[in-house]
This record gives C-alpha cells, structure tokens and sequence, in this order.
C-alpha cells in the first residue's frame, strides 16, 4: 500500500533529515508514534483541526524547516485551499502535501472522502508540482525527491496500484508502449494506478502509451516527441481524478498545431453510491473494458 | 486617556496635539505620507501605540538582524490599514520613508496589505484574516524543532479578527502545545459585530493561555503586559482602545 509506503519512507527521512518535520491531523497520527518518540519537535500532530495543519506547514517552512503534511485530499487541499493558497505559495515557502484516499478509495466512506477535484484546484495556483505514483516504490522515489527539495510538491497517493513499479524519473513521461511509425493512433497518457488499465485497454492497438507520474509541471517535451511518430495528433488523457484536468495542458503543450484531445477521468457528477473500489471505477468508466471502448469509439476508423 | 469619552477621536487629536511623545508626532507624520492627512482618527492608528512599544522596547530585531535565524518575529495578521505598521518600519530604518509616498501604486512594495516578499522585515503576507495566528503557530513550532528556544513570536491581530474559525485552531492548540515562545496582541477596538462573551481574554484563558488586558493607548502599560514572564504558557495581551463605530 502508498500509504504505508509513505509512513515509513517519511519515517526514514525524519532519521535522515533534520529539516523534515511531519505534520498530522490525526489521520495517521498512530503510525507515526515510533517517529515522534524519536523526534518529538518534528513530528506534529495538531488534532481534528485542517485549517491549521496548512498553516502550520507554512509557519515551520518559514523558519527554514522542510514540512510534510498529510491526510485525506478532502481535508489537505479542498477544506483549508485559502491556506493552501496563502500560507504556502503567497508566503512564498515550499512544502509537501502528501494526501490518501484519492477519488474513489474508500467509497463505503461516500462524497465526503472523495476529493476528485484536488488536481484541479492546484492548478488555480502556479508553482505546484503534482505527483501521482501508480505503484509504493514510485511513491518513494517521488516522496524522496520531493523531499529533497524546496518546492511546492503535491504528492497524490492511492489504493490503487499497478502490478509492477516503472523506473520513474520525476518531470518526465516513460514511454511504456510504442505504436507503430506513422500509425493513426492516439498517444494515450496514463496518469499514475490507471495505468494497468489502460495497458488492458489498449492491448492489440496501434497506439503510443506515455506513463505520468508527474503530471505538473505536464511533460510537454515526450508529449511532442510521442507526437512526432505518430501519423494524427490525436491525445487521450486518462487521469484518476476529475475528468479533463491536464486537457488544458495538453492544448497548450500543442498550441502551434491541430489536434485533437480526449480527456477521461472521474465524473463531476456525484455518483451516490457505496461499495467497492473496483465499482467506482467501472461507474466512471475507467475499467479496462470501458476504456477500450471510449477509446476506439474516438479514434480513428482504422484503429477499430 | 479614558475609554469611556463620548467622542474618543476628538480626545485623540487632543492627546495628538498636547500630550503625544515626539516619537508618535513622527509616525504620525510619517503615517500621513501615505494617508494624506497629519492627524488620525482611532480606527487607522489603533494598531500605532502596540506596534511602537514593540518594535521601540520588546522586539529584538533590527534591519540589520532582519533574516537572522535568532531573531524574533512579529507577524501583522491584521493586515487592513498598514499605515501604522509601515510608519514603525520606516521609523525604526527598515525601510526608506520615501517609499512611504508610494502606497498602493503599481509598483509600490507597499500595498493596502502587506506582501513579505516585497517589504524588508515584513514576515508575512496577510489580508485575508485568520491567517497570522496559526503560521504563528508554525513558526514557533519550527523554531523550537531547531533548538532555537530563545526568540520570541509575536502576532497582532483584531478583536473582529477573531471571528474567524481558524484562530480558534491555532488558540487551542498553542494552550494545549504550551508554546510559550507565542505571544499574540488582541487590538480590542470593539468592532466585532457580535462582541465576544466573558471578555476577549477569557476565550484564551480557557485554551490555557497566560493573559492581561491593558489600555492599548498606555505606552508602560503596554510594555509590562508585553514583558509578563508567562512560563510554560503562549501568552495573550489584548489592547483595548477606542471602539471603531
């Protein structure tokens, strides 16, 4: 799981840091007992209290420290955006959010630990760089990066995961399938855990699949070269959160050229339902078969 | 002066005109660079006797000390009518008083609100209310994590101010915390729409902070209540001066 991942990696980096200091609200305060006891002025637990946890984060990166903070996406970014806003970026200090549960991770838990739009509202505020594993390992190696740096870094955990970790390099695009030269084909770029599903998806395709696990900044550069053997220029986006988040990115990375661009993501619609992960994402239609057909339907005749 | 007069912005231009300490008839010249006018009513220099003590008795901080990791840190949370807080910095050199004829223009580091990447010794942004106290909070906390156990974290804010929700965060948890390098001024000039039952003290008292409430227009007043030893405790000192309507 990311999310036990993320504990002890952040664990590691308390041991190895001494700029780094966790900051809680209570949700996965436990896991950290053994990291406080070790460092009890830099792991912070603030209680039920979400507003401040932002701005905490941002009084302990104004006195230099390196603060990460976490919960669910619901609490880290859509309660307390102004202090996102103001307490981060406009202070002008860096820090790390690190949020759990995603879109669609606990869905017996209903709308209120949903947070589809999280990306979204990120993108209102310049400077962020957003993180999306699809796998523990990723969400390591991108932790640490993030960590490592000053930055703004929103790292985007789930309980959804691919069956084996890529070689990621923060930034960039992996090309993980390689349509054939001058196919008619999208490129389709996988967002973190879709990516197995879209793999299903697109098997027996000509198509060209980048991997993102780093979808901000949008790696405009292997979006252009995926492009460039392709014979259309046509892009799927399918992303984990609110349909259509990085289609705006997509349009500007090809602004000196006519393309075309699907993007597929989770409904803005509410869907009122409980159940499973795995219903959630077929109500959205981003299971495998779904996919397919969304796909195909779009693109060209000869890909049918 | 009394609190009880009927018409306390009369009194004040009064104070201004036979009483005032020459310090405050600079800032209050410095104040009308960018307000345009040498005298000022209760509600744009409410903040002006505080700010002075502090800066003038209580703050370790100079321009020269202004990034230091040891100074101390006074936060404006209350960012509406900066006027006053700007005279104190010009006054005490961190900035230059030319750049007080530029309030609010295009290219002024100096707007209606304070922005800390513009103005040296401005340690935060703020505007928007709520926001000071709880990134005091955090400065604390991270000062402390550093083993920086000596400077001092003070934030002004407003008695309207404490309205907002996220305050009652940050009071809280500082009382629970026991964040005794945490240090907040209350400037009470009774313009919170529904007041605030029991006193404003009284709803920091009870998080477990140290208080006193004091004239805020009583310079030495205002310097014992800033320099009460509060050990174990964040400390709260609201300044009450005239009410605003």
């Amino acid at each position: 799981m990311m999310r036990d991942r993320f504990i002890s990696t952040a664990s590691a980096l308390l041991d190895e840091d001494p700029r780094v200091a966790v900051v809680l609200a209570d949700i996965s305060a436990a896991s950290f007992d053994d990291a406080a006891a070790a460092h009890p002025d830099r792991v912070i637990n603030v209680g039920i209290r979400e507003q401040l946890l932002v701005s905490v984060t941002g009084g302990l990166a104004l006195t230099g420290m390196r603060p990460i903070a976490h919960t669910f996406g619901s609490f880290l970014v859509e309660r307390p955006f102004e202090q996102v806003k103001l307490d981060l970026g406009h202070q002008g200090v860096g820090a790390v959010l690190v949020s759990a549960l995603g879109s669609y991770d606990w869905p017996a838990g209903g709308r209120t630990h949903m947070s589809p739009g999280d990306v979204a509202l990120l993108d209102t505020l310049p400077g962020w760089t957003v993180h999306v594993p699809g796998h523990p390992d990723e969400a390591e190696a991108l932790l640490r990066d993030a960590a490592a740096g000053d930055g703004l870094v929103y790292v985007r955990l789930s309980a959804q995961s691919n069956a084996v970790a890529r070689q990621v390099v923060p930034g960039r695009f992996l090309t993980v399938r390689q349509g054939a030269p001058g196919g008619d084909g999208p490129v389709v770029v996988a967002v973190g855990p879709v990516l197995d599903d879209v793999l299903e998806a697109t098997e027996g395709l000509d198509v060209t699949v980048l991997y993102a696990t780093t979808v901000r900044p949008f790696d405009a550069v292997a979006l252009r070269a995926a492009l460039a053997g392709r014979g259309s220029a046509d892009v799927v986006v399918v992303e984990p959160y609110l349909a259509g988040t990085s289609v705006p990115f997509v349009t500007e990375a090809l602004d000196d050229r006519a393309h075309r661009v699907l993007g597929l993501g989770v409904s803005r619609e509410e869907l009122r339902h409980y159940g499973t992960m795995a219903e959630h994402i077929a109500a959205h239609g981003l299971d495998a078969r779904a996919l397919r057909r969304r796909i195909t339907d779009w693109a060209p005749e000869s890909l049918r | 002066m009394t609190l009880t007069t009927e018409n306390p912005a009369r009194d004040l231009n009064e104070l201004n005109e036979l009483n005032e300490p020459r310090e405050l008839r600079d800032l209050h010249h410095l104040m009308s660079r960018m307000t345009g006018a040498e005298k000022h009513g209760p509600a744009a220099s409410s903040t002006l006797d505080a700010l002075w003590v502090l800066y003038d008795r209580v703050l370790r901080v100079a321009p020269e000390t202004a990034t230091d990791q040891g100074r101390d840190r006074f936060l404006l949370s209350k960012g509406h009518g900066p006027m006053a807080y700007y005279a104190v910095l010009a006054a005490k050199g961190f900035l230059d008083p030319a750049v007080l004829d530029t309030f609010g223009q295009y290219d002024s580091p100096l707007g209606h609100h304070p922005d800390r990447t513009l103005v040296p010794g401005v340690e935060i942004g703020s505007g928007s209310l709520g926001h000071g106290l709880p990134l005091g909070v955090g400065t604390a906390l991270g000062l402390r994590a550093q083993g920086l156990l000596d400077p001092a974290v003070w934030v002004l804010i407003g008695d309207a101010e404490l309205d907002e929700g996220s305050n009652h965060e940050a009071i809280s948890y500082a009382g629970a915390a026991g964040l005794d390098r945490l240090h907040t001024v209350v400037i009470d000039n009774q313009s919170a729409t529904h007041g605030w039952y029991g006193g404003i003290a009284s709803h920091f008292a009870t998080a477990g902070w140290s208080t006193a409430t004091v004239d805020g227009r009583d310079h030495d007043a205002l310097h014992a209540a800033f320099t009460a030893p509060h050990p174990g405790r964040p400390h709260a000192v609201v300044a009450v001066v005239e009410p605003k309507n």
